[in-house]
């Protein structure tokens, strides 16, 4: 029987197991919008602006390892939805983000609400198209979520013109995996790299595994903490991979980078060996990069070729899936190396470590009659027991839960890492909170970016998602600010932000609870309180203003130059 | 010639011939700030792949990068470097120099010799057509400079493999 484009879209979305969406309708996708009313086994959320749309979808994904999908219209509705696509491209999230445009006759003609949106996408998805042949629709479906979801994962776009919506075809679906010739990602290592790897390590008497973003997206946390604890080897996390080993362990180190553990920042730079799993060596992490880690060799697990020697010269490249790489590296650790004492070969390393933990432990200065944000942080956790999906927003807010907000499994962190998106944690906990309807979901914000998509609360309200926002309100744009007090002589140039609203009577105006807590002994209680409220709730912690995040390698810096409380 | 002649690369690239496979591949460079010196696109042998003969310079961890680039491209099929293999390389140009009074037959001399043909001639002007390894064409621009040069049009370098010999 043939189908409409719209129908042939659905009922590939269906197929390939897509329950939720989040999409913004308009005059070139209104179609896909008529039909999606018959389509009630697709349930679409209706955010409030595009960008929410894609972030929701984000937040879905991170939160499940599933692609999320996104649908939105022309002209401004693709536009809006760029930092939400340049934000999962650069940290490899699955998406597929499906927008409408005006029909092939007038494209080129700047007709109304056109831009050319796979032109202006390009640089940011990982793959796109523009739909010419309604026959071709549902294969290039099944490529998109196929090329989302695969390799290293990423957004895809589809272009849909609004005569492609409704014109008709054969509706044809195939089961099998996509095959693509110019597209097979290698997911295998090379077990002779896997040897090198594994005699590298056991020539190290001071090894560090690194672990990123790519151990959760691999799901591979499990293997990360077995073949660690089998070998004994301290592990630290890029911002990425919070997670992905648990913060209970003895051999946790902390996050590593900018702001990250004076422990995890000197291990790196003192190190015989890193083995990096998954990361990318991104400027945050490494500081400085001709003085970064000066003794190790470096082993470098990614299945993307191009992180590799791209920003640190690698001595032991292995191009594979980290969970893959990893089970064999546990496996050569249980066989070949089954004799080795790697806790006593370790032993004087992890003595130094530990003193390092003991001389310069993470904390904070706890003067004044503030509340602190780190504080904020430890009652939060405790109060959750760790057993929460946290959003965040970027800047201060997002350091402080990285480092005091002791995170124990994958996915349980959401945060906009590589692109540093004010904004997302707000429509990321919409997406979390739609894949988890049961479990509690926070988005701790600062009180600058909470503003930045907090039109996303009227979503919220309307599904009555019972999502907490934390907002830590120091009054400023923190994280500028704190470099404007360091790096600028205290010129705080447009970072203080006057005319804020009461976001107690904002969360009433939308129809949430509002909680605002000013006193040290109301914290504990007060957010008790809001966490355990069946309903949305914005908490409003009145912070110090000028709290500054502690460690910081400043910017340009050689990691074991940290700025310490 | 600004760029060090031994940072000079060759890459032959094989892409599915859809609509703007050229802006992706080139959007890789331009991205990374990395710089295309010349590029060939045609159709390819198979029905649709084309073929992308791109000239770039740069050392060798750009080349690298440019090559793991070009290889994660979902459109993109096979690249080839060609610095390592023995191959044949031609460039074809037309130079349009202005060609007065004795100066006419010292430029037909010239043509003569590097076996150019003359394509199109005016009182005033001659137009050469030249093929030629990128090399060759250097040399013969060089040496074409002293009579004035009014118009060049290059197509870009094209390479292919050379077969193996029997013996």
């Amino acid at each position: 029987m043939e189908l409409t484009g719209a129908q042939i879209l659905l009922e590939s979305l269906k197929k390939e197991g897509v329950d939720v969406m989040f999409g913004y309708p308009g005059g070139a996708i209104i179609d896909i919008y008529d039909t999606l009313s018959r389509y009630p086994e697709i349930k679409h959320v209706l955010v409030r602006h595009e960008q929410g749309a894609v972030h929701a979808a984000d937040g879905y994904a991170r939160a499940t390892g599933k692609v999320g999908v996104a649908l939105v219209t022309s002209g401004p509705g693709a536009t809006n939805t760029v930092t939400g696509i340049a934000t999962a491209y650069c940290d490899s999230i699955p998406l597929v983000v499906i927008s409408g445009q005006v029909g092939t006759g007038l494209i080129g003609n700047d007709a109304f609400q056109e831009v050319d949106t796979v032109g202006i996408t390009r640089p940011c998805t990982k793959y796109n198209y523009l739909v010419k042949d309604v026959s071709k629709l549902s294969q290039i479906i099944r490529e998109a979520f196929y090329i989302a979801r695969t390799g290293r994962p990423g957004p895809v776009l589809i272009d849909l013109p609004k005569d492609v919506q409704v014109s008709k075809a054969e509706f044809k679906w195939s089961n099998e995996e996509v095959s693509m010739r110019s597209y097979n990602p290698n997911y295998r290592p090379n077990h002779n790299q896997l040897r090198k790897a594994m005699e590298a390590l056991k020539e190290s008497s001071s090894p560090v595994i690194l672990a990123g973003g790519g151990v959760i997206l691999s799901n591979a946390s499990q293997e990360l903490t077995d073949f660690a604890n089998e070998v004994h080897c301290p592990v630290t996390c890029t911002l990425m991979g919070l997670g992905s080993f648990p913060s209970s362990s003895d051999l946790w180190l902390g996050m590593v980078g900018m702001h990250g553990t004076y422990t995890a920042n000197m291990s790196l730079n003192n190190a015989d060996l890193i083995v990096c799993v998954g990361g990318r060596f991104d400027d945050r992490v490494t500081g400085k990069l001709s003085t970064f880690a000066p003794k190790a060799k470096i082993v470098h697990i990614d299945i993307d070729p191009t992180t590799i020697r791209k920003n640190v010269k690698v001595d032991v490249p292995v191009v594979a899936d980290c969970r893959l790489a990893l089970e064999g590296m546990l496996e050569l650790a249980k066989t070949k190396y089954a004799e080795t004492d790697w806790a006593g070969k370790h032993k004087g390393w992890c003595e130094t470590l530990k003193n390092w933990r003991i001389e310069q432990p993470l904390t904070w200065n706890d003067e004044g009659r503030y509340v602190k944000p780190q504080q904020v942080m430890r009652t939060m956790r405790e109060i959750t027991g760790g057993n929460a999906i946290i959003s965040t927003e970027v800047g201060q807010n997002q350091m402080w839960v990285a480092q005091f907000y002791d995170f124990d499994s994958p996915r349980s962190l959401l945060t906009s890492g590589g692109l540093g998106t004010m904004g997302y944690g707000l429509p990321a906990a919409v997406g979390a909170q739609f894949a988890f309807p049961d479990k509690l979901v926070i988005d701790v914000a600062g009180d600058g970016s909470i503003q930045m998509n907090i039109q996303e609360m009227a979503t919220i309200v309307e599904h009555r998602l019972p999502i907490k926002i934390i907002i830590l309100n120091n009054g400023y744009l923190g994280m500028v600010r704190q470099w404007q007090e360091l790096f600028y002589k205290h010129n705080y140039s447009f970072t203080s932000m006057h005319g804020q609203p009461d976001f107690v009577k904002l969360a009433d105006a939308y129809g949430a609870e509002g909680y605002r807590i000013t006193a040290r002994e109301d914290l504990e209680p007060t957010l008790r309180k809001a966490l355990a409220s069946p309903n949305p709730a914005i908490v409003d912690v009145v912070i110090e203003p000028e709290e500054d995040v502690y460690p910081m390698v400043p910017a340009g810096a050689s990691l074991d130059e940290m700025l310490l409380v | 010639m600004i760029d060090n002649e031994k940072d000079r690369h060759v890459l032959s690239v094989l892409v599915e011939n859809e609509p703007g496979v050229l802006s992706r591949v080139v959007g890789l460079f331009s991205g990374r700030g990395y710089n295309i010196h010349s590029l060939n696109v045609a159709p390819a042998l198979e029905e649709g792949t084309s073929h992308m003969t791109i000239t770039t310079y740069g050392d060798m961890q750009i080349l690298e990068q440019i090559m793991k680039q070009l290889h994660k491209s979902v459109s993109v099929i096979k690249v080839v470097e060609y610095s390592d293999i023995h191959a044949v390389e031609r460039e074809m140009m037309f130079v349009k120099v202005q060609a007065e009074g004795a100066m006419r037959g010292e430029i037909l001399r010239t043509v003569d010799i590097f076996r150019c043909k003359v394509i199109d001639v005016s009182p005033t002007e001659i137009t050469i057509e030249a093929t030629g390894d990128h090399e060759k064409l250097e040399a013969i621009v060089g040496l074409l400079h002293r009579f004035g040069i009014k118009e060049i049009a290059r197509t870009g370098s094209v390479v292919m493999r050379r077969s193996r010999r029997s013996e």
